[in-house]
């Protein structure tokens, strides 16, 4: 028998059919739907009197256009009022369970779907929404499609695809005090850049992955569309099935146990054959910032900004107001987000809560701390992060998408830095005129304390 | 989904690499719930200041360019997957966009919208900006049939890869739900017979 990757074993379990010299019917087993990209496909359906195909394969969060403060009332903008007041409709009127905002379930699509076990491995998902890729942490197909797609697969549950390539990066070594799993995904960006995985499939493979938890694995591969990747898969191990274990739609009893074996099948055979390879040693990396206007310029946080004579790259920094050459240490910053569905687990705040306790926010920042979830917003009130972030002068919000994309009110004013855990830093993300430094949830929270980026490494060591 | 076949049309040239779907249309203008409109805020933050008036530097500002066609730089398309950008270049007017690379998101939502993405060598791209850069009146042609782009007047023309199933879809106007639909039976039986 021919040797397979993780990719293939999933993919071919779901191909329902090939046309000849065209695309594959491919089954997917859970389509998670958000308030932005379902609508118009809603409306497409019944327009042409087609019911949904599968109701129960469906999950519904409201994430993206929802406020972070007094979540309890009426959401003053009209058209996202509106937004979120469709969502509910569709659902209840076509049997689609939502959990909308307040619930206890609500949450980041991202980060709500594996809290709640709907995310399991060998499972094909996908989303209206790019970062869909973080469900392959769980070595599930997982990515993210268009609305015109979210209606392909609301009318047949399936999607007309062509088979991607595959890539592996494979990251080995032991990682630096400090080093976090968004710091490793930032490096190897900065490496591959932005477009070197589209049209694949990326598996990250290596002891650094292997020892990650399933939050960090998430963070992995929740960026692999920003090196252009449709999405990103780990292996499932003993990690993935103790995470999966006991969530509410987790499979029970012995039918966990069959699952299990069949999970365990799952991951590439020895010799199975890559379209694409890269390898890196987890010694060279440290912790990341990004210093223009693609996740691919990433730069270690003690280096210099590089020079380049591209257009493009020149456009870039003179946005960011950056020069070829300078250190970003000891930059002023007052603006610091901890979110989005990169960084908004109970591990990030409980890196940044570690940072932070005992000390003070700096009076120049403004810091939005905005959980993934109910569930995660819960579990820091729990643990008694929230005190430390009160006591040092942060701001907890609630959960959303926020400041990572800025549909809400959370937005970082004209020509304001933002240190954000989130995944982009394109021109005008964060707000109009916003400019955005990823970095970790670490970076992220020195920076909150000193107000201004300083250099980690030295501070830990 | 409107029929695509030829297209001869004067080009806007935007000489930018890694153009993201934030930039195509802000996610501020993702609230509506229909399809209308967005072809108003394409490119709103580079082709308006924040107060408002126009951006003079802009290029589909610069009244000397014009026509249903975008050639754009390298790695078009990339970020969310908002097919918002689909809607938002159609509705402006356009109906093919020329680079040398597209992200995978952006190429499915555009096949799906009857907006043809053009992929040519990054050789070809560099003379096409050159061309309408120095004459805005340079007209391109755009063969779907024979997968063609040529420069209308001149010897100068590539051929360009679509998928056969995609191109089928375009020329006749066809999208991917009603192939699905007419697979039902296919996708019940699949069902049954799950192997995971």
């Amino acid at each position: 028998m021919s040797k397979k990757t993780l990719f293939d074993k999933v993919w071919d379990a779901h191909v329902v059919s090939s046309i000849k010299n065209g695309p594959q019917i491919l089954y997917i087993d859970k389509h998670l739907i958000h308030e932005v990209t379902s609508p118009q496909a809603f409306n497409e359906l019944e327009d042409r009197g087609i019911p949904i195909f599968r109701p129960d394969q469906i999950v519904a969060t409201a994430d993206h256009n929802t406020p972070t403060i007094n979540q309890d009332q009426p959401i003053e903008d009209a058209l996202s009022r509106n937004q979120l007041a469709q969502l509910s409709e569709n659902c209840k009127k076509n049997n689609i369970t939502l959990y909308e905002l307040g619930h206890q379930y609500n949450g980041i699509v991202h980060v709500m779907a594996p809290e709640l076990g709907v995310t399991q491995p060998g499972y094909t998902m996908v989303c209206g929404d790019s970062h869909t890729s973080t469900h392959g942490a769980f070595g599930s197909i997982a990515f993210g499609i268009g609305t015109s797609q979210v209606a392909q697969v609301f009318a047949s549950q399936c999607l007309l695809l062509t088979k991607p390539k595959s890539l592996r990066v494979t990251v080995n070594g032991k990682l630096k005090k400090g080093v976090l799993p968004k710091d490793v995904i930032l490096y190897i960006i900065s490496k591959l850049g932005t477009n070197s995985g589209t049209g694949y499939f990326c598996e990250y493979a290596g002891n650094v992955f292997e020892e990650m938890s399933m939050e960090g694995r998430m963070t992995v591969c929740n960026m692999s569309i920003e090196m252009g990747a449709r999405g990103g898969m780990i292996a499932p191990d003993e990690t993935t099935f103790n995470y999966v274990k006991g969530r509410k739609f987790a499979p029970k009893g012995e039918d966990f146990a069959k699952k299990v074996a069949y999970w365990k099948t799952l991951p590439t055979d020895d010799g199975a054959q890559f379209d694409k390879e890269y390898h890196f040693e987890a010694e060279d990396i440290e912790p990341m910032v990004t210093y223009g206007t693609n996740p691919g310029m990433g730069i270690k946080i003690s280096e210099k900004i590089p020079k380049d004579e591209n257009p493009s790259f020149k456009k870039s920094l003179a946005y960011m107001n950056f020069e070829a050459g300078e250190s970003l240490i000891n930059k002023p910053i007052n603006y610091v987000f901890i979110g989005s569905c990169t960084n908004s687990r109970i591990e990030d705040f409980r890196v940044a809560a570690d940072f932070i306790k005992g000390k003070k926010k700096a009076n120049n920042v403004t810091a939005w701390l905005v959980p993934g979830s109910k569930q995660v917003e819960a579990q820091i009130i729990e643990e008694g992060l929230k005190t430390v972030f009160d006591e040092a002068g942060f701001e907890l919000r609630q959960p959303g998408c926020s400041a990572c994309l800025a549909m809400n009110d959370d937005k970082i004013p004209q020509g304001e830095y933002c240190v954000s855990t989130s995944n982009r830093n394109f021109e005008g993300r964060q707000g109009q005129g916003s400019r955005t430094i990823l970095a970790s949830p670490l970076v992220a929270a020195a920076t909150a304390v000193e107000g201004k980026i300083i250099d980690i490494t030295k501070h830990l060591n | 989904m409107e029929k695509f076949t030829t297209l001869k049309s004067t080009a806007i040239p935007l000489n930018i690499e890694n153009v993201d779907t934030d930039q195509i249309i802000p996610a501020r203008f993702l609230k509506a719930t229909d399809k209308k409109g967005f072809g108003d805020n394409v490119f709103r933050d580079w082709r308006y200041h924040k107060d408002g008036s126009e951006n003079s530097e802009f290029i589909l500002n610069n009244s000397k360019y014009s026509g249903s066609i975008l050639v754009a730089g390298d790695n078009f398309g990339c970020g969310s997957s908002r097919e918002h950008a689909a809607w938002a270049i159609v509705g402006y007017g356009f109906r093919v966009v020329v680079s040398s690379f597209f992200a995978d998101i952006f190429k499915g939502n555009a096949l799906n919208n009857g907006l043809l993405p053009v992929q040519v060598s990054e050789s070809f791209l560099i003379n096409l900006l050159n061309r309408i850069e120095s004459n805005p009146n340079t007209e391109l042609e755009i063969n779907l049939q024979n997968q063609r782009i040529s420069i209308v007047g001149l010897d100068i023309s590539e051929n360009f890869e679509i998928d056969a199933y995609k191109k089928t879809c375009m020329i006749n106007g066809y999208d991917d739900i009603d192939y699905l639909i007419n697979n039902k039976e296919q996708i019940e039986a699949f069902e049954a017979h799950k192997i995971y």
